[in-house]
Parts: C-alpha cells; structure tokens; sequence
C-alpha cells in the first residue's frame, strides 16, 4: 500500500480481499444479472431501432391529408330538425389540400419539423403489352420526398430519378409485368388520363405487397395523371423527435385544420407491442436488479458479523460511526461495480457473439446490432447505487455495533 | 481544574446496567482515581469486580451512569458522541488480549491505521511514523506481514506500536499477556515499560499476573466495584487474584 487514500476506501477494499471467495461469488452473481439486463435490453433496442428504422424510412412521421367530404343534411325553418332521416356518406373525392403551397412555408418555419413534402397519391393501372397491374401511384417532389422515404437506398436497379418522363417501380411489379430497366410503361389513371413512362429505377422495399403496388413519378406527371393540376393530396413531414410525432400532428392540425395523422396513430399495434416488450423487460430487470441487491446484502450482513472484532477495534482507536458506515456502503457499492463491469461486458460480448451465429433463412443478419454505450454506462452505475443501498441495512448495523460488545465478540 | 501532569481523573464514577429497570444492577460505585502522566500501573481484581467495566469507562468506549470522568483536562460528561470518539482517538490506545490486530492488514497497514483514520497527515508521514514505531518495538523486518503471520508476541508488539501511532497519554492494555507463554509476555511487558520511560507514555494495564503487576509502579486492585485501599497499606501479601 504504497498510496493512502482515506481510510474507508482502503479498509473496504481490504475486507473485500481478504474475504476473497466470498467477494468472487457475489461478484459473479452480480455480473450474471447484469449481463442478463445488458443481453435483453440491447436485443430488444436492436430490434426496435431496426423495426423502427424499417418503418420510418419507409413513411413520413406525419402525413397532412385533405378533410373527409360530408354530407350536408338539409334543414327546413325549425332549429335542429332534419328533413332527411338517413344521411348516406358521399364518396370520396382525390381532392387537394386548400393552400398547400402556404401550409408549407408555414410549417417549414416549425423548429420541430425538418422536411414538408407535398405529394399526390392516386390509383392507376400500370399496362405493359396485355399484362395489366393496379398501382398506387406517387407523385413526389425527388428533392424532399427522398429526405423523408429514402428510395435511392431500396434502388436494386438503375437510379432513383424522377424526371417527368420517368417512373419507379417495385421489384414484384416489375417482375409481373416483365419490365426491366429503361422499359416503356403505360399508366392510366382512373379518370383515363394515360401516359407512357419510362422505368428509370426498380427498387425493394423489402415488403412484397408494396413491391407490387408502389410506383413513384414526378410530382407534376402525377398531378396531371390524377387530374389535380397544381394540387396535392397530402403533405408529408418528418420532425426531430420521432416519439413527439403524435403531438406534433395535434398542433399541426389545430394550426391549419387539416387532418393530421403520425406515425404513432398509424402504426398503434406496433406500439402496443413495444410497450408490452418494455413492460415485461421492465419486470425481468426488476426482479433481477432484487435478487442481486438480497445477494450483495446477505453477503454484507456475513460479514458485518464476521468482522464485529475488526469493527470494535476501528471504533476503539477513534473510528466514527460515520466512517464504518460508508466501509460497508463502498463494498456495496464495489460489489456491484465490479460485478456490472464483468456483467456488461459478458452481456455486450454474449450478444455479439449469438449475433454473429443466429441468422435468418437467406442468411441475413437477423437484426442490426446496436450497443448504445450509454447503456452500458446506465446498468454499471445503476448497479453501483443498488449495490449501495443493498448495503445500507448491513452498513447500519456494522456502525450502531457496540464497540464493548463488538471487542468482547 | 486538573494539573498538566493528571492525564485521567475520575470522581464518584458509578456504572449500572439496565437503569430505571427493576433488574437495574450497578457494577461499579463511586470509583475515585487518578492517574499521572508516566505511571506505569497494573489494573487487578477479580474475575466479576468490574475492571473490565472500568477500563471500559476508562478509555470512553461506554459512559458512566454517575460521576465525572476527566482526560487531560476534558470532562468527558460534556461531549457527544463525535467528541468522545474523537477524543479517544487521539489520547487513548488500546491494547487487547485477543484479536487485537486487522488481519485483512500489514503489520505497518495496522500500525498506520489510527493515522489513517484520523486522515489529517501526509503519505510519507504516516509510514515514516509507522515504521519507526515498528523499530522501536523491533518488528521492522515484519512489517509487511499480514497480521495472521505473525506470533502472538508479535502481535502484541504490533499493537503497543498502533497505540503509539498518535502519541495519546494514556495507553489501556487488557490482558496484553494473558494469551502468551511466559518468554513472550516478560518480552511485551519489558516492550511497554521501555515505551513508557522513553516516551513517557501512561500505561494501564489490566493483569492477573502478579510476577508483572508486582513490577508495575503502582497496583490499583478492584474489588466488588470499588477501588480498594493501596497495598502499601494492607500489606503487598493481601493482593487478591481470581
């Protein structure tokens, strides 16, 4: 001991040397729970980011749509009496956001919103020779709408231009109708408008049915297809924080009364999923954070009772309760230290190495791996405090030890 | 007021167990006692009289139900808790029969230790301190022993050094030889008689061996829980063992 530092970290370093088995036991005990935690908290964040990530680049965090059409009842003299008794719902018109082009700039001011991405969306009939297939056609501003879906990164064929003469087509789509790259495509729209397009990018969006039914155009190819000169049926945003996307969407909509739907309203199973996914990890880390504080306590209390004589001495040559007090919190507190670092890195490693071995069919990463640092930082300090307040009770009794009775044994 | 050469006065000091209970018991009744800077004296009596009780009162690790207790010049009856410790920490060292060092420590590590806990000196002062106590005791080439490596005697010796380390007045020593064979106990007796006349340190020792209270300066005999009257005036035969 060539350096002192004070006394309690010296002395509680030392007893937990010299208890050397015990130390190691708890330790390990310590660590298994941690690497449980660390294992199962960053596969269940891996797979959210994933899914998330899947989703998110896939559709805007919010998407503005143009108001449902009502019908008008009709009223006759009397206040609140109707002349019609039932009230049939009218169709839905493709109609355009009123003053889109002024939404925009409006919303384009918003800190918390980063890309307005005006689009059309409309159905058509994509014909090549006599095969035929309905598409959901996407008009789209390449500049903006590509911050927002990021198309260029699904290209699996040619490139993610969007000139007025060109068209992108999924996968499937292409494959069913025997189209390849630089191929002529005939889309009608529902109204009959048509118009020749050239295939200038296949991409997959790794979802069959949307492989077959996306296209993207130029905003105004789809303008004109759609019958919607100067018009959008939707404006798509993206904000800053993905999880404020919903209230977001209610100040959005009360700002320009038009509907408003996020992610979050759109994707709600994947929500119930997700919180039933953190409740129960929740619970596992509970349960587990409580068996090793009961570990770190049954140990400390052996050893309070082990070490009454050693205890009795120290408050003899002038010890304050103080001071045998914060002996027992430190080891505590370098029980579940030292035990956490073991177990974050037998977590991180374990992981890393199941998902290395555990693929899918094709042979594809089941899930990208993500390892936040900040939750290894997290679970060590974390189990530092428990361990800590693991140690209180013990810790307590070792410092209200009557030294008469801690010496006499 | 005490003079500078009392280093521990106690007047009419009484002790009772389970105060205000119908089995309330009092151990020790109206000790009076001083002792000097220097004095080199034995604590006997037999098993049961209460020497325990006041060794215990003695070097503040309990407080006594009645009387005053004064150490250089402190009555003790005015401090809290915090105040006794610290108290105890700088004028009083302990020497105990059994188990009277750290084992997860060195020998120097238990010499140091009251250094350490009082955390108010540099590094190389402590292990200066440390080792030349350890000379002075004759254990420098043990002094990174654990203390489970050591002999009994060495252990002993150990503590005398520990109970040096912050120069208090008073050193309370219970049994020191108690649990060692005879070679052994003359060497830690003739240790803490040497300490005494070159450093001038108190000692009060606790001890069943009349051979060793016999060449102690003054024998103060506790029985039933009073101080009796000094041998000289009963006779050097009358000393009573258990």
């Amino acid at each position: 001991m060539n350096h002192w530092t004070p006394f309690e970290w010296i002395t509680a370093i030392r007893f937990l040397k010299e208890g050397r088995m015990q130390t190691i036991f708890i330790v390990t005990a310590v660590a298994i729970g941690v690497a449980v935690i660390v294992f199962m908290s960053a596969m269940l964040s891996s797979l959210q980011a994933n899914f998330l990530k899947r989703v998110l680049t896939t559709q805007p965090h919010i998407q503005l749509i143009p108001p449902n059409e009502i019908a008008r009842p009709l009223r006759h003299g009397g206040p609140g009496s109707i002349v019609a008794a039932i009230v049939q719902r009218p169709a839905q018109r493709i109609r355009s956001i009123d003053q889109w082009q002024k939404i925009r700039t409006q919303l384009g001011e918003w800190p918390d919103i980063v890309t307005v991405s005006p689009t059309v969306s409309a159905s058509a009939l994509a014909v090549r020779g006599d095969a035929s297939r309905s598409i959901t056609l996407t008009g789209i501003d390449p500049d903006v709408y590509f911050k927002i879906v990021r198309i260029p990164d699904y290209i699996v064929s040619g490139q993610a231009r969007v000139s007025t003469e060109d068209i992108l087509v999924g996968l499937e789509l292409a494959k069913d109708l025997g189209v390849t790259l630089g191929d002529k495509l005939t889309v009608t729209a529902a109204n009959g408008a048509s118009r020749v397009l050239t295939i200038s990018g296949i991409f997959d969006l790794g979802n069959k049915g949307a492989n077959q039914r996306s296209t993207f155009v130029a905003l105004r190819t789809a303008q004109t297809l759609a019958n919607l000169v100067g018009g959008v049926t939707s404006i798509d945003l993206t904000v800053t924080d993905i999880y404020a996307a919903e209230a977001i969407a209610r100040r959005v909509q009360s700002a320009t009364g038009i509907e408003a739907d996020s992610w979050i309203k759109t994707n709600a199973q994947f929500f119930t999923a997700v919180a039933a996914q953190q409740s129960s990890n929740t619970l596992i880390r509970l349960f587990v954070a409580l068996s090793v504080a009961f570990g770190i306590a049954s140990v400390l209390v052996v050893s309070v009772i082990q070490r009454s004589k050693d205890i009795g001495i120290l408050r003899a040559m002038g010890t304050s309760q103080g001071q045998i007090l914060r002996v027992f919190l430190l080891q505590g507190g370098l029980l579940g230290l030292a035990g956490s670092i073991v177990g974050a890195f037998v977590g991180g490693a374990g992981l890393s190495v199941w998902h290395a071995y555990m693929r899918q069919a094709d042979g594809s990463e089941i899930f990208p791996l993500i390892l936040e640092p900040s939750l290894f930082v997290t679970a060590v300090l974390l189990a530092a405090l428990t361990g800590v307040a693991a140690a209180a009770v013990p810790a307590l009794s070792a410092a209200r030890l009557d030294p008469v009775v801690a010496i006499r044994g | 007021m005490a003079d500078q050469q009392t280093v521990l006065k106690l007047e009419g000091v009484c002790k009772s167990y389970n105060v205000g209970s119908p089995i309330e018991v009092e151990v020790l009744h109206g000790i009076d006692l001083e002792l000097r800077r220097g004095e080199f004296i034995a604590l006997t009596g037999p098993s049961g009289s209460g020497k325990s009780t006041l060794l215990n009162l003695i070097g503040l690790l309990d407080r006594p139900t009645k009387g005053r207790l004064v150490i250089e010049g402190r009555d003790t009856g005015e401090l809290d808790d915090t105040a006794i410790t610290k108290l105890r920490g700088h004028s009083i060292g302990f020497v105990f029969q059994y188990h009277c060092l750290i084992s997860a420590f060195t020998a120097l590590e238990n010499v140091m230790m009251p250094l350490l806990v009082e955390n108010a000196f540099p590094n190389d002062e402590m292990n200066a301190r440390a080792r030349s106590l350890l000379a002075e005791v004759g254990l420098t080439q043990w002094e990174n022993n654990l203390a489970n490596n050591l002999s009994g005697g060495q252990q002993q010796r150990v503590a005398i050094a520990r109970g040096l380390a912050m120069n208090p007045a008073l050193i309370l020593a219970d049994e020191p030889t108690g649990n060692l064979d005879t070679k052994s106990a003359d060497t830690v007796f003739d240790m803490m008689q040497h300490v005494n006349k070159i450093n001038g340190t108190t000692f009060l020792i606790v001890t069943h061996n009349l051979d060793l209270a016999r060449r102690c300066q003054r024998i103060v005999e506790v029985v039933d829980g009073r101080v009796a009257p000094p041998l000289a005036s009963r006779g050097a035969g009358m000393l009573k063992t258990s």
